[in-house]
């Protein structure tokens, strides 16, 4: 039965990752990264992470997609703008371009072959086992993976690395609101909605470096 | 199923992506593909943690998505601010550094 469902989950993986890979319209290939990523949620409850499959099927196929899925739709796909030189040879279906594909699909098989040397050929014992058996007795059995578990070794030995995470999600939040803001400004007519206590008690235009240069107030 | 097989899943996802970072030019698509190298490695992570019935694994999975998220949120935006300056949203003509 576990086999059965690894390897369905495992054509689902793939094939989700082929398809991020081969297809044009960016917006498919959001949708083909959400079937990768909610089969590899099955692998991972068959490796009875149960709480990072979870993790993986919210934040990831929940939210992070969302946000793909915005982005496509506001810049509109293939980029539309004005395409030089370089990109047109790269774009179309000419020798560099093609040259240049097949390159890099020979440097992924390349890269494979190599890591699956790395992986399965060390000679290592217990990757072609089943993994860690667990004694019916002892309380592993029952916890490992679950949300209780992950809990209680995120908040005693990897509470520094918590901490660190926390830390950087609130500084890349901040960043992601200072690229992706408004740089032009207010606009003109809407440039007076804003009133400062400081406009309450002086009068508008003084103290201000446009008086200190005598020019007109506003 | 031996954690083999999920290693050699793991090893095909890594190779995909890296295949897909080195022709797309779109960089939304590039951010994607980075994606889907970073789920390799987590599947490789948890397959580990799961052959040593060890929780660590699991940890730093935990923390490659959260760094994964950190990526995509300042990823989107700097892509959403090239489109805001009409600059093309292409990799090969962003060449605004090279002076």
């Amino acid at each position: 039965m576990s086999a059965v469902l690894f390897f369905i989950a495992a054509i689902g993986v793939i094939t989700g990752a082929i398809g991020v890979v081969m297809l044009r319209n960016p917006f498919y290939c959001v949708l083909a990264l959400v079937v990768h990523l909610v089969a590899l949620a099955v692998l991972f409850l068959l490796l009875r992470a149960e709480f990072v499959a979870a993790v993986q099927v919210v934040v990831y196929a929940g939210a992070v997609m969302v946000l793909y899925v915005f982005v496509v739709a506001y810049v509109g796909g293939e980029g539309n703008g004005s395409a030089g030189q370089l990109g047109e040879r790269l774009r179309g279906s000419g020798p560099v371009a093609s040259g240049l594909r097949l390159g890099g699909t020979l440097a992924g098989g390349a890269l494979l072959v190599e890591l699956l040397i790395a992986l399965l050929g060390t000679g290592l014992k217990a990757v072609s086992g089943y993994g860690a058996g667990y004694p019916v007795g002892l309380p592993e059995a029952q916890t490992f993976g679950t949300p209780a578990y992950i809990g209680n070794l995120l908040l005693t030995r990897f509470l520094l690395v918590f901490e660190i995470a926390s830390f950087l999600l609130l500084v890349a939040a901040v960043g992601g609101v200072v690229l992706a803001r408004r740089r032009r400004g207010l606009g003109p007519d809407e440039e007076r909605d804003v009133i400062t206590p400081l406009d309450l008690l002086r009068p508008r235009g003084t103290g201000t470096m446009s008086e200190g240069v005598g020019r007109p107030t506003p | 199923m031996s954690i083999g097989w999920y290693l050699a899943v793991s090893a095909i996802v890594f190779s995909t992506g890296a295949v897909g970072v080195i022709t797309r030019r779109n960089p939304l698509v590039v951010l994607l593909c980075l994606e889907l190298m970073l789920n390799g490695g987590n599947l490789a992570l948890i397959a580990f943690s799961r052959m040593w019935g060890n929780g660590d694994g699991q940890i730093l999975a935990l923390v490659v998505m959260t760094v994964a998220a950190c990526e995509v949120c300042i990823g989107l935006g700097m892509i959403v601010a090239i489109h805001r300056r009409r600059l093309p949203v292409d990799v090969d003509e962003l060449r605004e550094l090279q002076g």
